[in-house]
């Protein structure tokens, strides 16, 4: 069966999609488990990929793309979607010229997200369509597919993956690339200037939209009842929860494999509801097809005996559906944990180890930088989204001015211009005396690398011109802005107590390469000198995965991890850390 | 067949789980790997499932099926046993990555049971000449443990390796199996 057949990541099928479905423009956001979407999209011949400073700007440059004639599409994790949801739900009104699809990626579980929202709600509540590929092969085709859709339909398309499909290599086919012929552009202010008076008809064509939609929904090809041996058990799934479900069930339970879940079908779950002893929805996240069916009065099981929350295994299912018991849970292991940590050479490492010892209080954001908050660093109070370190900086600061002097927002290069600026004209304009580290580290990290504005750098690699932090916050009205290098510990620490002290606003950007990118090699180790070493340990609190306890007390080094940042030789008060060259 | 792949980030579970796919291809079935990227890779524990069968549905390996596990690392693989079936096994090597901050005050090993193959896939790798084909050494000894020739195991090797890297790979692929075979009788 697998003969023509690659194994291939669901991104990167999804990548494949784009090309064989002529898309020719794609700009996005970096994020897990989304990213890598993009980055293969580069690589498709007759595909233009970007880096955009934030999703918002990223699907409204999609937006314009479809506008002038071609196909477009853009790509984002959950949370991305909240940014670029202002556009999504007025492009919903307007329709488009050529197709515009936008993958959204979930997250069930969390594994790199700060929450678990269910995606599916913005289809609903946009009033857009959405598909959900269950394997690398249905990535591939059912972008395809959005596109034919999004033009037949004059819609946008939603297609919504998560984290099992995105990162699950499967086998994959190709096709190969339609002949895609860009509509022409011709200025048609009814249907793309969405005033009041063109909104209202507009909203009335959306909705005439939503019921041709909900019959295709009935027939579309990806949305099938496959029969199974029995008539007890039929089940409604989609995207990896079909996958389990199709697992713990076998072939003696019926299903709605559904791949389209919004608008969804009535007749086809009313026929299989019709058919079967038990009606169940099998769905991650929210009760978004079971609230559907209970609406149009269809019993159903489903929430009562599943969670809301994570992933489902095998057994889960079968435990919910077969009243199977689950396996006993493993003993409590008593193994020691290894979460996320800095990288060795990490420059974030030596801005928290500032942090900790000045005893701030830290707005903290989203990136690399959010490992400060574990132990020992412990070095944050509070992350929400993308920017809020530097909005919530000034809401605090202006509830609670006394903390003004042990206050501090961290925030990345990459997250600064991806929704930080905003918060620091406000800062300026509300006149908060707030300070702002800028760990800029020349990279977006955390997501795999990724160039944005700041690094000089496009995608594909093309020299750009560098945002130069400095002159921006400069020019939003910050008049003192300071650059330290974070592994210059006495410079650092007196620019962070400068600022604090100083009543207005400021930014300390701390800048330094990230670890792992060459530039940052240093070609030299260090080493432990034994006689030297008290074991006070107190290189053991920066957490760098380098150093660790000996088997009798003491310290050891890993020569064979250690960047040579030397961040631990500059805290050892005994010099007991030296260059691996040195004769101590 | 249900396999999982523990190991730390840097260690190759992901060409580990690559190779093991060729391998599977080759034989006309079905094959689904799920990974693990972004925040998990920061130094954390890298789980990688892998299913095979004449169809697949589900990546996911759930807990007391796995037919084999594969061990990069001692703690690793050691968090890994859960998955383990009744009759499944374990082909692991003996190398430890202490966690950061992680107290040394005892010893970790895998349990020899169940004709479980540890190795010191380190050892061996080094004497293959490159310490970084360690993951290959590993899935030498898997070769010895799982069956399927000789020769499907190179042409996996090859169409998953860089060409410059096969000679070296091919070495300590053998200097894994040799060694299972070895601990097998």
């Amino acid at each position: 069966m697998a003969q023509n057949k690659k194994l291939m990541l669901g991104n990167q099928a999804v990548a494949r999609g784009l090309h064989e479905a002529g898309c020719s423009f794609v700009s996005s956001y970096p994020g897990t488990p989304s990213s890598e979407i993009t980055k293969f999209a580069a690589l498709e011949e007759g595909v233009y990929a970007e880096w955009a400073p934030n999703e918002k700007v990223a699907l409204e440059g999609a937006i314009g793309a479809s506008f002038a004639g071609v196909r477009a599409f853009s790509a984002m994790k959950h949370v991305g979607l909240n940014v670029a949801a202002d556009p999504l739900f007025t492009v919903a009104y307007t329709g488009v010229n050529g197709g515009l699809v936008v993958a959204v990626a979930d997250d069930m579980g969390c594994h790199s997200s700060q929450n678990e929202q269910d995606s599916r709600h913005y289809a609903r509540a946009a009033k857009v369509p959405m598909l959900e590929p269950a394997d690398s092969e249905e990535c591939r085709i059912f972008t395809r597919m959005a596109f034919e859709i999004s033009e037949e339909y004059d819609t946008p398309v939603l297609l919504r993956l998560s984290t099992r499909i995105s990162h699950s290599r499967t086998l994959c086919g190709m096709e190969p690339s339609v002949t895609y012929q860009a509509k022409n552009y011709v200025k048609n202010a009814s249907k793309f200037v969405m005033v009041p008076a063109a909104a209202r008809p507009a909203h009335a064509g959306l909705e005439k939209r939503m019921i041709a939609l909900q019959k295709y929904s009935e027939d579309i090809v990806i949305n099938t009842i496959e029969w199974g041996n029995k008539r007890e058990i039929g089940v409604i799934a989609s995207g990896i929860a079909y996958q389990a479900t199709r697992e713990a069930l076998g072939d003696d339970a019926s299903y709605l494999k559904l791949g389209m879940i919004y608008p969804l079908p009535l007749d086809l779950i009313k026929k299989l509801s019709e058919s079967v002893d038990e009606l169940w929805v099998i769905e991650e996240l929210d009760d978004f097809i079971e609230t559907h069916c209970r609406k149009n009065g269809i019993e159903v099981n489903g929430k009562e005996s599943l969670s809301l929350l994570g992933e489902y295994t095998v057994q889960q299912i079968r435990q919910a559906v077969l009243s199977q018991r689950l396996p006993e849970a493993p003993m409590e292991s008593a193994l020691p944990i290894r979460p996320p940590i800095m990288c060795p050479g990490c420059s974030h490492r030596a801005a928290f180890h500032i942090i900790k010892k000045l005893k701030l209080t830290v707005m903290g954001d989203i990136g690399c930088y959010t490992l400060g908050s574990a132990p020992p660093l412990s070095a944050m109070d509070f992350c929400v989204c993308m920017g809020a370190s530097v909005s919530a900086l000034h809401g605090f600061l202006k509830s609670r001015p006394e903390y003004a002097e042990k206050t501090v927002g961290v925030i990345g290069d990459s997250t600064f211009l991806h929704t930080g600026i905003n918060g620091l004209m406000n800062i300026v304009y509300n006149q908060t005396p707030a300070t702002l580290l800028i760990l800029d580290n020349s990279t977006t990290g955390m997501t795999g690398h990724q160039d944005h504005p700041g690094t000089g750098k496009t995608l594909d690699g093309t020299t750009a011109y560098a945002v130069d932090l400095e002159a921006l916050c400069r020019s939003v009205g910050v008049s003192r802005v300071k650059t330290a290098d974070p592994f210059d510990l006495d410079a650092t620490e007196k620019a962070i107590k400068e600022e604090l002290d100083a009543n207005e606003p400021s930014v300390v950007i701390l800048k330094r390469p990230c670890a792992l990118l060459p530039v940052s090699r240093t070609g030299c180790k260090y080493k432990i000198s034994e006689d030297k070493c008290t074991k006070c340990r107190r290189c053991l609190g920066i957490a760098c995965p380098a150093l660790q306890f000996g088997i009798n007390g003491g310290i050891e080094l890993d020569a064979n991890i250690c960047s040579g940042c030397g961040l631990c030789a500059k805290l050892c008060k005994f010099g007991a850390i030296v260059k691996e060259d040195s004769q101590v | 067949m249900n396999i999982v792949i523990m190991g730390v980030g840097g260690q190759g579970s992901l060409l580990a789980s690559q190779l093991l796919g060729e391998l599977f291809i080759r034989q006309g079935l079905d094959v689904k790997v799920s990974e693990v990227h972004g925040m998990s890779q920061r130094g954390g524990s890298v789980i990688t499932m892998m299913r095979s069968a004449k169809k697949v549905y589900s990546p996911l390996v759930d807990p007391g099926t796995a037919d084999l596990l594969i061990g990069l690392e001692v703690i690793e693989t050691l968090r890994g046993l859960p998955f383990l079936s009744k009759n499944g096994k374990i082909v692991a090597t003996t190398q430890i990555v202490w966690p950061v901050s992680a107290k040394k005050d005892r010893e970790y090993g895998v349990p020899e049971e169940n004709g479980a193959v540890i190795l010191d896939a380190v050892e061996l790798s080094r004497r293959a000449g490159n310490e970084k084909t360690a993951n290959v050494a590993v899935l030498g000894a898997v070769s010895a443990v799982m069956g399927y020739d000789e020769k499907a195991w190179h042409e996996a090797l090859g169409a998953t390796v860089k060409p410059e890297m096969l000679d070296v790979n091919l070495k300590a692929f053998t200097l894994g199996k040799q060694e299972a075979m070895i601990r097998q009788g």
